[in-house]
């Protein structure tokens, strides 16, 4: 008797960005606003990070009310409704449940029950791991349009009094729909992570050790700067580097070349480590928004299309890494 | 081949100058990267990014808090030395 065999979804060939939607929290945090607290300066802030504001949102509005804002524009800009997604990913490390997926929270939110939901824990790079992601489920057939949130309230997870990381800190929701296409519009997505360096980015103690004892402050962040600052300066060069490869391209056959914003000093040496030419617009949204883990490549690519340095076909190089430490970059063509 | 210490200082005095625009021969032996260069922690580790690239060492992020002189620096990558 032979075995009966699988039907394997049906793939499709290529899979593309459709809408872009994007939100910031709505409070503008100077550095005046927050150096006291670590004995610091507008002057320092600015030397050392590029940043001059950040956004943050009120207490009332959470991370699934950021990422519910950008999805609707992202869907409606997507040509879509949501009945159309039928995957939702959101990725966030700022969502307080250990379940259920913030995803499922959100699709139910936006009305697009049933589609499937989960999360991404990739903090930086969650949302270029959510292309790689929605890219793979749309070629292999089994998704045809795929919501990829990346949202953080990363004041909820910040100490006013820490100087390693708080202070950079914004908040924020970019969203983007991945949906089936007639021409490649993502390319390979090249990623990995390095668990070695684990405490480079932390949380000051797990969830267990706050409740074990009840002394200890709420969790926040804290990473080492100077350590971290090396490794994403010299090494996501030769990782964004292999993304343009993969894909087949030259520097200078792009148009944009959106980093997670870390900090602009980070922006600037991935620049000269990859000899991009003039032509290449670099979103530094990290200047105004400040750095929104997960949402900022989103938000730096809504900036540079509202400030017209990018426009419908445009190639764009996109590189996320963080805690984890993680890392993930691929070229997408804007829609 | 190993560099000298005097190459070292050389090359690292090169390395400074294209980071902080300071003059090369300013780099002196017993310089301190903060008080007398005014190099900041993020500035510091694109110079020793640079050093481990032109010197072919490794110099462990933990050690960068001892390099506090340019001395202290061209002693760490001469010992580094294979």
């Amino acid at each position: 008797m032979t075995r009966a065999t699988i039907t394997p979804a049906a793939p499709t060939q290529f899979s593309r960005v459709m809408g872009l939607g994007a939100v910031r929290g709505e409070l503008v945090v100077t550095n005046d606003d927050i150096a006291g607290p670590i004995d610091s300066s507008d002057e320092w802030i600015r030397q050392r990070t590029g940043i001059v504001t950040r956004r943050r949102a009120p207490g009332d509005v959470d991370v699934i009310d950021l990422s519910e804002q950008a999805a609707r524009e992202a869907i409606e800009n997507a040509g879509l409704s949501p009945a159309d997604i039928d995957v939702v990913i959101l990725s966030t490390v700022t969502w307080f449940h250990q379940t259920p997926a913030g995803a499922a929270v959100l699709a139910d939110r936006l009305g697009a029950t049933p589609a499937a939901a989960f999360d991404i824990s990739a903090a930086c790079a969650g949302y270029t791991y959510g292309i790689g992601q929605a890219d793979a489920l749309v070629r292999s057939g089994n998704a045809r349009h795929v919501l990829v949130v990346g949202a953080e309230k990363m004041s909820d997870f910040i100490d006013p009094t820490d100087r390693t990381i708080s202070f950079l800190l914004g908040d924020g929701a970019g969203a983007v729909v991945v949906g089936p296409s007639d021409f490649p519009g993502i390319g390979p997505t090249v990623w990995g992570s390095d668990g070695s360096r684990s405490q480079a980015v932390r949380q000051t103690h797990s969830w267990q050790e706050y409740k074990a004892d009840p002394e200890l402050p709420w969790p926040t962040l804290r990473q080492d700067g100077p350590s971290v600052f090396k490794w994403a300066s010299f090494q996501m060069g030769p990782v964004a580097q292999r993304a343009l490869d993969a894909a087949g391209l030259r520097a200078d056959q792009i148009q944009a070349f959106v980093p997670h914003q870390a900090n602009m000093r980070i922006i600037d040496q991935i620049v000269k480590q990859l000899g991009l030419p003039e032509t290449v617009a670099v979103g530094r949204d990290i200047a105004d928004t400040g750095n929104t883990s997960a949402a900022s490549i989103p938000l730096a690519i809504e900036r540079l299309v509202r400030e017209e340095q990018v426009s419908s076909g445009d190639l764009v190089l996109q590189i996320g890494f963080g805690g984890g430490l993680v890392y993930a970059a691929q070229v997408i063509v804007l829609p | 081949m190993a560099y000298t210490e005097s190459e070292i200082l050389e090359g690292l005095a090169e390395i400074v100058s294209e980071e902080t625009g300071l003059p090369a021969d300013s780099v002196q032996l017993d310089k301190s990267f903060t008080d007398d260069l005014d190099i900041d922690s993020l500035s510091m580790m694109t110079i020793v990014t640079l050093a481990e690239e032109k010197f072919s060492v490794r110099i462990p992020d933990d050690e960068v808090k001892n390099l506090a002189t340019v001395g202290d620096a061209v002693s760490f990558i001469a010992g580094a030395q294979a």
